[in-house]
């Protein structure tokens, strides 16, 4: 069965062009493989439509611009996963 | 249309907010300064101002949806296709539907379709943010009226 994380690097790897080999659950997304806002709308809409769910990035955003949280608690791919992950559960409850 | 103004939706034709869908109606004007440069002798409307006409109208759409509190922007544009010119004096009508509706962000489907035809069609992304001052949203909320009361006339 395909992790959470192999599901999203796919993700990652499809929309924006970066080989499956760089994506890694340490990496953050936007300051380690260069992905920006934009293309990050494109991710969660296909990780949106893969889990049948949708990502809180409005509140994320929010906590963000809060300083309320860190970029990395977000976008290190491991702890987007567990996002993800806490997301579907909360879904399936 | 005012094509120089970017106003390029008449009237709201259909609107269901709940299940994001619209229909709008485009007329083309005979006359632009548009077609003064696209093009000289030959008048057509730029494809780029198809696109908007799309996202206008999925733009609408989702402002309804979300009953005006925050603003869709544009963002990104997939395989968008002209599939035909359009010339002066068109009558347009403009298909939304709402393909996805995420957190901050809204994706549609949209196509332009004249006599029956179809003109183009694209996939259209929105971010959704708050309205950057109350002038906007007065002026979207104006123009929504105008169209949307044209509809009941």
């Amino acid at each position: 069965m395909t992790t959470t994380f192999e599901a999203v690097a796919e993700i990652i790897s499809e929309t924006s062009d970066i080989p499956l080999e760089e994506i890694t659950p340490e990496k953050n997304a936007f300051t380690d493989l260069g992905i920006d806002s934009l293309d990050f709308l494109d991710i969660a809409f296909a990780i949106d439509k893969h889990f049948g769910i949708k990502i809180p990035l409005e509140q994320w955003t929010e906590e963000l611009n809060e300083n309320n949280a860190l970029v990395d608690e977000y976008f290190v791919l491991s702890k987007l996963c567990e996002r993800i992950d806490e997301v579907i559960a909360a879904k399936d409850a | 249309m005012l094509l120089e103004y970017f106003q390029m939706i008449d009237h709201v034709e259909e609107l269901d907010p709940e299940n994001g869908t619209i229909l709008a109606r485009a007329d083309v004007p005979m006359e632009s300064p548009v077609f003064e440069g696209h093009f000289p002798g030959s008048p057509l409307v730029p494809g780029v101002l198809l696109i908007e006409t799309m996202a206008q109208a999925s733009g609408f759409m989702l402002l309804s949806r979300m009953e005006f509190k925050k603003m869709p922007f544009l963002a990104n544009v997939t395989g968008a296709k002209m599939r035909t010119f359009v010339e002066p004096g068109a009558v347009l009508m403009v298909k939304a539907k709402l393909e996805h509706d995420g957190s901050g962000f809204a994706k549609t489907r949209a196509q332009i379709s004249a006599d029956g035809k179809k003109i183009c069609d694209s996939q259209i992304m929105f971010r959704i943010m708050p309205f950057p001052n109350e002038t906007l949203k007065g002026n979207m909320l104006d123009r929504f009226s105008q169209i949307s009361r044209s509809t009941a006339e």
